[in-house]
């Protein structure tokens, strides 16, 4: 058995991951990144449309207040509005550091970055490198990381527990796919950066690695979390596939069609049109179709057409190039001369481990988990309310990447690991995982199991919710918590037992899914991204709190705390 | 629906054999990802295969279908044309697992040639001073910078199979994109690395590499210009 010793241990390796570990190895302390990923293939590389920062206030007459102010809105008045005041003021600078290690943003023929305007956002404030923005961003920062000898990389090692004791963090335990072997990691700070959970849906724009599992084990080290009824759908992904085709698209003058050719945005969101926010797009798009007003596709789904055929060929060659690909290769059309068939996917996360606004991440009373931070989609800071913003998110993982990271090497120095509490997890999840490779008996396939939560799901935490429905979800949900302990693992082997991981996968998320079904209930109001059909109103006086989940006796617990709202008074929310 | 055999290389890690599976195609328009996943749902869940993301802008699931590299989730059924598919994991790489290969050598190349932007430390953490750069300085490298690091030029390079220093195409490409950036101030100290034998003197130009790449990235073409800039002993190819 091995336990390595580190200053801080980042879990994950997307944008924000490795932003914290960037940030925590320049302040000299040693890291150690543990990742489910191999190489630079983390979500953030899907990332499309560009990151949200206000570059050049002059040029656009933006500010920084304005930005956090349509982040509140966007998110409908649920935003701590703190923390977009925070993420407002620091994007810039993660601009002007991704440049500076190499990210080919778009640029105007002045050399200053050009500018695209997104979904809520009231400017054009959205820096881009064409429509592959997490790409570039994610391949130049896992090559600055790779220079550092101070950040070791700990690639396809599943982290299977967090270590917290007495209050404070002290390690993680991991699954090292390549090896078949548990690993150990002992270090005085933590960051949890595993992003989101899109794959508890059966329609996703998430890859199949983003799975959610560490929202559910991070309520078992006794973190909270926070918001999770929230889930975004977005708007346009690729029918049947489910593949995003970036917010980019409408942002560079694209329709949104029924059926019957109409710009169907008209009678939802009258001034911004196809750029209002996502939950307000993905909402109308499934009201069209239940009045019948969408195209069915072979596979049954329902869909409207995204139309680009009257904007300047060359410009969406050179702008929106993975668009054209995408829907040649994936849809078999030419969106130069034919509609795009897109429907909402299950896009994004707002609610996570619940932090602070440095991002420390707390337990169900508010107490920081001494030593331990989280970021990015993982994370719940506030920043997003009830609906995330498009381009928002790179920013947030920027912004509360390096924020965590340097705060996780400033609070390691002079604090040792504590290896033998770290070996003691491992010892216990070796006995537990064995078990689960022994286990004998039980006919359930975890891939069974997992078809089922996606269907579940869609049902009782889908773009439109009520009661009923989200009681049945819960129900069905409680019988798969029951099955999984039959689940039968086939593969005998420990290296690379994707099964195996699927079944500690599977563990985290039936967690999670309860915590999105149980907010899905108890949330009497339409906010944001959570829209009931039985209470289609805001109801501030009641609802303007945010949800808090933890685990008490094994059981998913849920209250409420109060939303920090410090400058702007919630309003109507019209777009 | 359609049947379609695939036959899959596979390894646990002490023998290597092939099996063949019977699946259901939807339609035409499925990629091979498609169908293996559909196989691992199905029949075989021990069957190891990496993938992630499904619209080809990860890199994780380079493999060899009927003879030649490349990305199972951008292989679509129709294109193929054959009832029968063959699966191999990718060559010149030691098999992890079935499809799962190894790519750290690929990754120790990469790192080798210095692929950041090299200037004074200062300027990238320090200050807040724009670089800038103009759009003709960044179509130098554009198309160059789009490399999903999936090991697929690696599998197909022929020098790479017979020589195991040879830094390769995909490492020799990182070297010309990160060096023909205007940021960059690291072509010198590049050149030390890339200017010897196991660097871009090695390559036979056989262009394998630049036939398979997923992205159209040329990896050739990159080495080429590494070769003229070294010639002309330029200031940055």
């Amino acid at each position: 058995m091995e336990v390595l010793e580190y200053d801080v241990v980042v879990v994950g390796s997307g944008l924000a991951g490795l932003r914290a570990a960037v940030a925590a190895a320049l302040r000299g302390a040693a890291v150690a990144v543990v990742t489910k990923v191999a190489g630079p293939r983390s979500h953030s590389i899907s990332a499309e449309g560009g990151m949200a920062a206000v570059v050049h206030p002059n040029k656009t007459g933006d500010s920084y207040e304005l930005h956090a102010y349509d982040t509140v809105k966007g998110g409908d008045f649920l935003v701590d509005q703190e923390a977009a005041i925070t993420l407002a003021y620091e994007a810039p600078k993660e601009v002007h550091f991704l440049d500076s290690i190499g990210v080919p943003w778009n640029k105007d023929p002045d050399g200053t970055f050009s500018l695209r305007q997104f979904g809520g956002m009231s400017k054009p404030r959205t820096v881009f490198a064409k429509d592959k923005t997490g790409f570039y961003i994610m391949s130049a920062i896992y090559k600055h990381v790779k220079g550092f000898s101070n950040i070791h990389l700990y690639e396809e090692h599943l982290v299977t527990r967090l270590v917290v004791k007495g209050g404070a963090f002290h390690g993680v335990v991991a699954y090292d796919m390549r090896r078949g072997e548990l690993r150990g990691f002992a270090a005085p700070a933590g960051v949890v950066a595993t992003g989101g959970g899109g794959r508890m849906y059966r329609l996703t724009t998430m890859g199949f690695l983003n799975t959610g599992e560490m929202y559910g084990y991070a309520m078992r080290a006794g973190l909270a979390l926070r918001d999770m009824e929230f889930v975004q759908w977005h708007p346009t992904a690729l029918v049947p596939a489910g593949v995003l085709i970036s917010e980019a698209a409408r942002a560079e003058g694209a329709y949104l069609v029924n059926r019957h050719g109409e710009r169907f945005m008209k009678r939802y969101a009258p001034e911004r049109m196809e750029l209002a926010p996502r939950d307000v797009v993905s909402r109308a798009i499934y009201l069209e179709c239940l009045k019948g007003n969408g195209f069915v596709h072979e596979s049954g789904l329902c869909y409207v057409g995204l139309d680009i055929r009257h904007l300047d060929p060359e410009r969406v060659k050179q702008r929106l190039p993975l668009l054209l690909e995408l829907s040649k290769t994936y849809a078999g059309v030419n969106p130069l001369n034919e509609l795009i068939p897109v429907r909402p996917a299950v896009h994004y996360f707002m609610g996570g481990i619940m932090t602070d606004i440095e991002g420390r991440a707390l337990d169900r009373d508010g107490n920081w988990v001494r030593g331990l931070w989280a970021a990015g989609e993982a994370a719940s800071t506030g920043v997003h309310g009830a609906n995330r913003l498009g381009s928002n998110s790179l920013a947030e993982c920027a912004v509360w990447g390096r924020l965590a990271g340097e705060a996780a090497a400033a609070y390691a120095r002079g604090r040792r690991p504590a290896g033998e509490l770290v070996a003691e997890a491992v010892k216990a999840e070796e006995e537990r995982i064995n078990g689960l490779l022994r286990r004998e008996g039980g006919g359930e396939s975890v891939r069974g199991l997992l078809k089922e939560l996606q269907n579940l799901m869609e049902g009782g935490g889908g773009i439109v919710r009520s009661e009923r429905a989200s009681v049945e979800a819960l129900k069905k949900l409680t019988d798969l918590r029951g099955r999984l302990n039959n689940v039968r693992i086939s593969d005998g082997g420990r290296i690379y037992n994707m099964e195996l991981r699927e079944v500690l996968e599977l563990e985290g998320m039936l967690l999670a899914a309860e915590t999105v079904l149980l907010g899905a209930l108890l949330r009497q109001e339409s906010r944001g991204a959570h829209y009931r059909v039985d209470f289609q109103n805001r109801d501030d006086r009641r609802w303007l709190v945010h949800s808090v989940y933890f685990l008490y006796g094994g059981n998913v617990m849920t209250k409420q705390r109060p939303v920090n709202v410090t400058r702007w008074m919630p309003e109507a929310r019209r777009y | 629906m359609k049947s379609v055999v695939i036959k899959v290389k596979r390894y646990d890690g002490k023998k290597t054999w092939w099996q063949e599976y019977k699946v259901e195609a939807p339609s035409e328009k499925v990629s091979v990802l498609d169908l293996l996943v559909k196989v691992k749902e199905e029949q075989d869940p021990t069957l190891a295969v990496r993938y992630s993301c499904r619209m080809a802008i990860c890199g994780s699931c380079g493999m060899v279908i009927n003879g030649v590299p490349r990305l199972a989730c951008q292989t679509l059924l129709s294109e193929l044309k054959a009832e029968f598919i063959t699966v191999e994991p990718m060559w010149n790489h030691k098999v992890i697992k079935d499809l799962v290969v190894d790519l750290e050598p690929d990754f120790e190349k990469v790192k080798k040639v210095k692929p950041y932007i090299i200037r004074d430390i200062k300027e990238i953490y320090e200050t807040d001073k724009e670089f800038g750069q103009k759009p003709e300085e960044l179509d130098k490298y554009y198309n160059f910078a789009y490399c999903i690091q999936c090991g697929l030029c690696m599998s197909a390079c022929p020098v790479v199979a017979t020589h195991e220093r040879f830094l390769g195409p995909m490492a020799l490409n990182a070297g010309y994109r990160w060096s023909a950036d205007s940021r960059d101030q690291g072509w010198k100290e590049r050149v030390k690395i890339i200017d010897a034998e196991e660097g871009v003197w090695a390559c036979h130009l056989a262009y394998t590499c630049s036939a398979v790449c997923p992205r159209g990235v040329d990896p050739g073409f990159s080495i080429q210009l590494l070769k003229a800039a070294m010639l002309r002993k330029a200031k940055r190819p």
